[in-house]
């Protein structure tokens, strides 16, 4: 059997007797005997290393590793850095759980900090939490900011990503809050019903948009924001983070609150997780902002230092009163986008947005001259939705039997492509090359 | 300066200076010393109304978090923005440093004089 | 120490990517950013000791010993992490389907199936990801389950005051209002005060055993009965499993759903906050509302992911923490049937050698045998040497040391909380107890020296309140 238990049996023993037991039965008699188990769990016995790593290895060894993906919806294939993942491997960082004791956690607390920094550059908005567990969590903690006692109703665009959206309605069906969506037009948000479900509806505390959003379109960010706020409700933005190096912020739309998927930042894609929610907002805002939050100040000789802050707001403090139960996040993912973020500094994160970009447009006008017409008019980012000339299931089997991942296939027997950076100008042609008849 | 003998008290260590139909409300001294070192207060705005023995806001040191209850009914006409800013002006004089304005005031008949509240904090230390 | 962004020059890069080989399409005016987002500037070199600097004023459990109490800081496997960095595992995208990504359903069927036989479940879903996240899901599930029978009377739920925060702010994320029942003198439920707070408004109960003060709560099966007789239900929260895995099970106790922490109870590394994971576990008559996908059966050994037919909807995108699931999956294979109840026999064991060996020297919250952890009390040594629970747990950094969770749970007022852990070697135990015996020592003789510690490490106390009231929560560059 496997065992990280460094005592021996003797030594066991002899700190059973030492400590007044005289076997683990005796240690244990305060488990009444009708609740024990009271007989072996019915699993494996415990194996080797050797073993155990032979069967992960098998495991994962089932899995189809793609050369070539051209699905994001939500999880999106980038280049990581060596760097990023050497950093990221450090134990320290690895080992360590939440910093409460600042004086040995300086560089968990610093490194978050950082990473608040990178995320409101990003953003463009004034304040940044430490993290929450994905874009759609983060979105769905959106909503309870947006808040009050005379407002209690989002409204959530059916242009966003429907992964994200799904958790944003589980989570209003716990705090019971009414949702309404806004249909999408033309693959965007329709302006004009959500100008009559604003005018319809006094109670409306938040409006979610995501930029650039499902389909890949950019979304008239500006005009939302002014809408949602003449009627006194608050925007929340989603918003790809690796689109922000090229890309309007929310604050320059106007947005209360940015939320959304650092995962494009140094993160694998790994099965869906784990990815890591940013969630940004108002200065105004800030209290309301669920999470931990990093904090500078001094140690008692003027050294700068810095510390878990704001935590009257959390649940450990507040408790039934809190705005959110969140305790642990997703700490060491935020180092990890942060490390990305410093190693691509502002010019690498434009140059992979761009080549994200051209690599997305040359993709389009190859499918196109393949038969997949393009769905949606308008400016989109790395993502865009073709028609498909046969049965999307069969076209896409076939790629993947030459290794590819094809686009996701959503209703309507469409195609909702990705291109990244890491999709090079043979493999679009390649991928092509299959596709024409 | 205000004489903490000559104001009212609530239960809950909310003061009230009361004049005529006007209410200044703070918090008394034993308040902030339980509280420590308070970091943020949450007041409600100018023409809300508040109700005796009901929650007009909070207040947070860093460890803590309590809620405000009302002395008095009434509505508020003013809210010290100066302790907003600064409130560790509670901690440094609990009797100046008052939160909110208050008019028309009601409900008045459950509060306590000084030698009652002392009393009382007394009787919760034992 | 500087900040990234007070480091480098500007124009220092890495070179990352080669240039475009397609023409570049630029992103069009009405949606570009109007200046660059200010980021570091900075080489691969400055990078690189940047982070080694941080990681060495850091500390993990590879760095000593880390007894904090409720978090099970036990020692991170090296086969688990090895597992999880395999390319077959992170380079699959959630999206691509059940025939290209069948050894991923694998692992979820095979930790699912684990987690049901250790906790005595018959469902386990791995979408949460945090243990509060899954209480959340736990209680949603509660509340689906009770509208669905019509049971739309039963709005509260029962926490005890000992209960961690999570657990009432989850209930009123669930749209629950929370009733705080009292805990009795021995630290566990007040079964006079637990029936008086049930009735026809009761949607469940809250509840981790061992409790949050370390003692395994005996009447479980009479509180659970309670609170089924009352037509509620019952939620397990898992963040004591360790104490008990393989030797009695949540299920056995009467409760309906659980969540168990893979980063605490199966060895999953904390990342310095997360990401961990909260699985939930429930009883057959609720898994028709469990939320997102879980691992089904279409024929012999061929796995797909389904919905149960009235989930409550996604907690998550996607199927949860999934490389976290990895690494317990690992972790549990490692151990075996055999291996899980040794560590829980160890972790016991690990707690009371050291409760033992302290209690003559600080008084026991509770003196009697406890489960993984224990808690000391320090309310009196308080009043006798005017140094607090703080003060030692401070003290205790400069012998090297992470203190034991302080200041919870808060029925103890000055409340110390150890959890030593089995994959602790004897003599740091007797080192740990030798740190914390000299510290009361210093207490009695030089209480100054502690009033100020810690003296060795990287800063000094900070100043929290200062940071509070004026809140600096991000750098911004002086402009030149």
């Amino acid at each position: 059997m496997g065992t990280y238990i460094p005592n021996t049996e003797k030594e066991q023993t002899e700190m059973l007797k030492k400590s007044g037991y005289k076997d683990f039965d005796d240690l244990f008699k305060v488990i009444p005997d009708g609740l024990k188990l009271n007989r072996e769990l019915n699993l494996p016995l415990g194996k080797s290393e050797f073993e155990v790593s032979y069967i992960m290895e098998d495991l994962a060894g089932q899995n189809k590793v793609f050369h070539s993906i051209f699905r994001g919806a939500g999880a999106y294939d980038h280049y990581i850095p060596a760097i990023v993942k050497s950093v990221t491997s450090k134990e320290e960082f690895v080992t360590a759980y939440t910093p409460y004791q600042a004086e040995i956690s300086q560089g968990i607390l610093q490194s978050i900090f950082e990473y608040q920094t990178a995320i409101c550059e990003l953003t463009g908005m004034d304040v940044s939490n430490a993290s929450v567990y994905d874009a759609g969590t983060a979105a769905a903690e959106a909503i309870t900011m947006c808040k009050d006692r005379k407002r209690s109703t989002v409204l959530i665009s059916e242009a966003a990503n429907p992964y994200v959206r799904s958790v944003m309605e589980t989570y209003c069906f716990g705090t019971d809050t009414p949702f309404k969506i806004i249909p999408e037009k033309d693959g965007k948000t329709d302006i004009n019903t959500l100008k009559a479900l604003l005018a319809d509806d006094e109670t409306i505390a938040g409006v979610y948009v995501q930029q650039p959003n499902f389909f890949g379109l950019f979304e008239n960010l500006e005009d939302i924001a002014d809408i949602a706020h003449e009627a006194g409700a608050k925007l929340i933005s989603g918003v790809n983070p690796m689109a922000l190096g090229i890309m309007k912020t929310p604050a320059e739309c106007g947005a209360d609150i940015a939320v959304g998927d650092a995962q494009p930042l140094g993160l694998a894609l790994g099965f869906g997780g784990p990815f890591i929610g940013f969630m940004a907002c108002t200065s105004k805002l800030m209290r309301n902002l669920p999470g931990r939050i990093v904090g500078q100040t001094t140690d008692d000789k003027g050294n700068r230092a810095f510390v878990l802050t704001l935590q009257a707001r959390e649940q450990h403090i507040r408790r039934e009163k809190a705005g959110s139960n969140i305790c642990s996040n997703e700490a060491h993912c935020a180092l990890t986008a942060g490390v990305y973020l410093a190693a691509l500094g502002a010019d690498g994160l434009a140059e992979v947005a761009k080549q994200c970009m051209s690599k997305a447009h040359y993709l389009k006008n190859k499918l196109s001259e393949a038969g997949f017409k393009p769905v949606y008019e308008g400016e989109f980012f790395h993502e865009f939705v073709t028609d498909c000339p046969e049965d999307a299931g069969s076209v896409l089997k076939k790629l993947k039997d030459h290794g590819i991942l094809g686009g996701l296939p959503i209703e309507g027997n469409r195609i909702l492509w990705c291109a990244t950076e890491k999709n090079r100008k043979e493999d679009i042609d390649a991928l092509c090359d299959l596709l024409v008849h | 300066m205000r004489d903490e003998r000559d104001i009212s008290y609530a239960k809950t260590h909310e003061w009230a200076d009361i004049e005529g139909d006007t209410a200044v409300i703070g918090i008394d001294d034993y308040a902030q010393e339980q509280m420590g070192d308070i970091v943020f207060i949450n007041l409600p705005e100018v023409g809300d109304e508040v109700e005796a023995g009901e929650v007009f806001g909070d207040v947070e040191s860093v460890k803590a978090v309590s809620d405000l209850f009302s002395p008095v009914t009434g509505k508020v006409v003013e809210v010290n923005e100066d302790v907003i800013n600064s409130p560790g002006l509670i901690n440094e004089e609990p009797y100046e440093a008052w939160l909110i304005k208050v008019e028309e005031v009601t409900d008045t008949s459950e509060l306590l004089d000084r030698k009652a509240i002392e009393d009382l904090i007394e009787e919760e230390a034992h | 120490m500087e900040l990234i962004y007070e480091k480098g020059s500007k124009g220092r890069h890495l070179d990352i990517l080669p240039v475009c080989d397609v023409e570049i399409t630029e992103m069009p005016e009405a949606f570009k950013r109007n200046k660059p987002p200010a980021l570091a500037e900075v080489s691969e070199t400055e990078i690189s000791r940047h982070f080694t600097k941080l990681a060495g004023r850091s500390y993990g459990v590879n760095d000593g010993f880390y007894p904090l109490g409720s978090c099970t800081m036990k020692y991170n496997p090296k086969v688990n992490e090895e597992a999880a960095s395999l390319k077959g595992f992170t380079a699959i995208h959630p999206l691509q389907g059940d025939d290209s990504s069948a050894g991923c359903l694998k692992v979820m069927d095979m930790l699912s199936r684990n987690l049901c036989e250790i906790c005595g479940m018959d469902e386990f879903s791995l979408q949460p990801a945090a243990g509060a996240h899954g209480e959340l899901t736990g209680l949603l599930l509660i509340k689906a389950y009770l509208k669905d029978k019509g049971e739309i009377g039963r709005t509260k739920i029962i926490v005890p005051d000992s209960a961690h925060g999570t657990n009432p702010a989850s209930a009123v994320m669930s749209g629950f209002t929370v009733v705080n029942v009292p805990s009795g003198e021995d630290g566990c439920v007040d079964i006079e005060a637990l029936k008086d707070a049930v009735g026809d408004d009761t949607a469940g109960l809250m509840l981790t055993n061992p409790n949050t003060v370390g003692l395994f709560d005996k009447n479980i099966k009479e509180i659970t009965d309670i609170i089924h007789e009352a037509g509620g239900l019952c939620y397990y929260d898992g963040a004591n499993l360790n104490a008990i895995m393989g030797i009695c099970r949540p299920g056995d106790m009467g409760f309906d759903v659980v969540h168990v922490n893979l980063h605490k109870t199966f060895s999953t590394p904390h990342g310095g906050g997360g990401p961990g994971a909260g699985p939930v576990g429930c009883k057959s008559f609720l898994a028709d509302y469990m939320p997102g996908s879980t691992v089904g059966e279409i024929s012999e050994g061929k796995l797909t992911l389904k919905r149960a037919p009235k989930s409550i909807g996604d907690m998550k995108s996607f199927h949860g923490n999934f490389l976290v699931a990895v690494k317990a999956l690992a972790y549990i294979l490692t151990l075996g049937r055999d291996g899980i109840v040794d560590s829980a026999r160890n972790a016991v064991l690990n707690a009371n050698y050291m409760r033992v060996a302290l209690k003559d020297t600080f008084d026991m919250a509770y003196d009697e045998t406890c489960m993984h952890e224990f808690v000391m009390d320090l309310g009196k040594f308080k009043d006798e040497t005017g140094c607090a629970a703080i003060d030692i747990a401070k003290g205790l950094l400069d012998y090297g040391m992470h203190p034991p969770t302080m200041y919870f749970p808060l029925i103890v007022h000055e409340a110390l909380m150890a959890e030593p852990t089995e994959t602790e070697p004897r003599e740091m135990l007797d080192l740990a107890v030798d740190n914390l015996k000299k510290l009361k020592t210093m207490a009695i003789e030089d209480p100054g020296r502690l009033h100020t510690a810690p003296h060795t490490t990287c800063i000094g106390r900070p100043d929290e309140v200062c940071a509070a009231r004026n809140p600096v929560l991000k750098f911004v560059r002086e402009e030149k």
